[in-house]
């Protein structure tokens, strides 16, 4: 669901400032850039205050942000609505006890961690990502949430590519997605 | 510096962000007593006093460019960047910034490493603060600093939450100041 596309007229600023960087990290890729979009303090801005009031008010007490790109956009959203921030990581960077979740990439598989206790039951969680592609990621993060008893309410990401061949699957679980920007 | 010898002698929040971080020994190595700043992250209370106390230092400083060091200040960095109406500059370590890039190698205990900053994100005259979760041997800010200034910038200064206490008074690294909030726990 790309909720604010047509809607809000701070869309259109966000979307320009984001920039397409061809055959990124390998040929036939069109990669979406957000540094530039951080490099413009209003668009920047902009963003963080569209996620914010979609969740300001949701009772969310958990926003988890998926390494690295999750950590630019998750943490001024948690301080804006109340909430913890969680760093969902690559394997062997938090130093303390974790759970693990597997995830397949086009070549092999790579895995997430979350550190226990972090998360408790019933908290609801928001996962935060720059962008939505296979869906993958996203779906091992809310995965990691859910075995440590959270309801994941959203997952909040700036862009979404159109093709989208794991849209199903994150439909068919009771979370839902949202996109700020097309690509 | 360290800012309870500086402005916030005696600031409750100091020691409240102190108590919010976490030790975890032996890591990644033996004889490590690792300064986890998750734990700070799930106090919303602290986490937003420790940005807060950041952007009060900042927000008059006119201060066009936070750059944060990959990937723990990326944790702090953008909220100060919004804060202050600051640009929020990534470094990161090789092959993860899409665009052109400049590179700047870092001695490690064992080995190199690199940081790179993409190539026009940082103009020529801008003052800008570099911000890392943790400064130790000051290998990875001085790295920073040399891609800052490389491209024209004034470094004003160096923003850390944690710092080693040589660190204190007057101590400078690559002549530039350095700002912390808290030492190492035991």
């Amino acid at each position: 669901m790309s909720a604010f596309r047509d809607q809000d007229p701070r869309i259109h600023g966000i979307q320009t400032k984001i920039r397409v960087v061809p055959d990124f990290p390998r040929e036939g890729i069109m990669f979406q850039d957000i540094t530039t979009l951080l490099l413009d303090p209003k668009a920047f801005k902009d963003t963080i205050d569209l996620f914010v009031e979609r969740y300001k008010g949701e009772n969310i007490s958990v926003v988890a942000g998926i390494e690295a790109r999750g950590f630019i956009f998750g943490p001024p959203i948690a301080l804006a609505i109340g909430a913890k921030f969680v760093p969902l990581r690559k394997p062997k960077k938090l130093p303390g006890e974790v759970i693990k979740e597997e995830y397949v990439l086009e070549y092999g598989s790579d895995c997430l961690e979350m550190h226990v206790g972090a998360v408790s039951a019933g908290e609801r969680a928001l996962v935060v990502d720059d962008l939505i592609a296979t869906g993958g990621t996203l779906r091992a993060a809310m995965n990691l949430l859910e075995r440590a008893g959270a309801e994941v309410v959203e997952c909040a990401c700036v862009i979404e590519l159109p093709d989208l061949k794991l849209f199903r699957s994150l439909i068919d679980s009771d979370s839902d997605y949202l996109d700020l920007a097309g690509s | 510096m360290f800012a309870g010898e500086n402005g916030l002698q005696g600031d409750p929040r100091l020691k409240a962000i102190s108590d919010a971080i976490r030790v975890v020994p032996h890591f990644p190595k033996p004889g490590i007593m690792f300064q986890d700043i998750t734990t700070l992250l799930l106090d919303h209370k602290a986490f937003k006093d420790t940005v807060d106390i950041f952007v009060d230092r900042y927000r008059d400083m006119d201060i066009s460019v936070v750059a944060g060091v990959e990937a723990r200040g990326f944790l702090f960095g953008p909220s100060i960047a919004l804060a202050i109406g600051a640009k929020f500059v990534p470094l990161r370590k090789p092959k993860k910034l899409p665009g052109e890039v400049i590179s700047e190698k870092y001695v490690l205990e064992y080995g190199n490493d690199c940081l790179e900053m993409h190539v026009g994100d940082v103009n020529h005259g801008e003052r800008a603060i570099i911000i890392d979760d943790l400064v130790a041997t000051g290998g990875t800010l001085s790295a920073a600093i040399t891609l800052l200034e490389r491209v024209g910038a004034e470094v004003v200064e160096c923003a850390c939450v944690i710092g080693l206490p040589e660190f204190k008074g007057k101590c400078r690294l690559n002549g530039k100041p350095l700002y912390i909030l808290v030492e190492p726990r035991q």
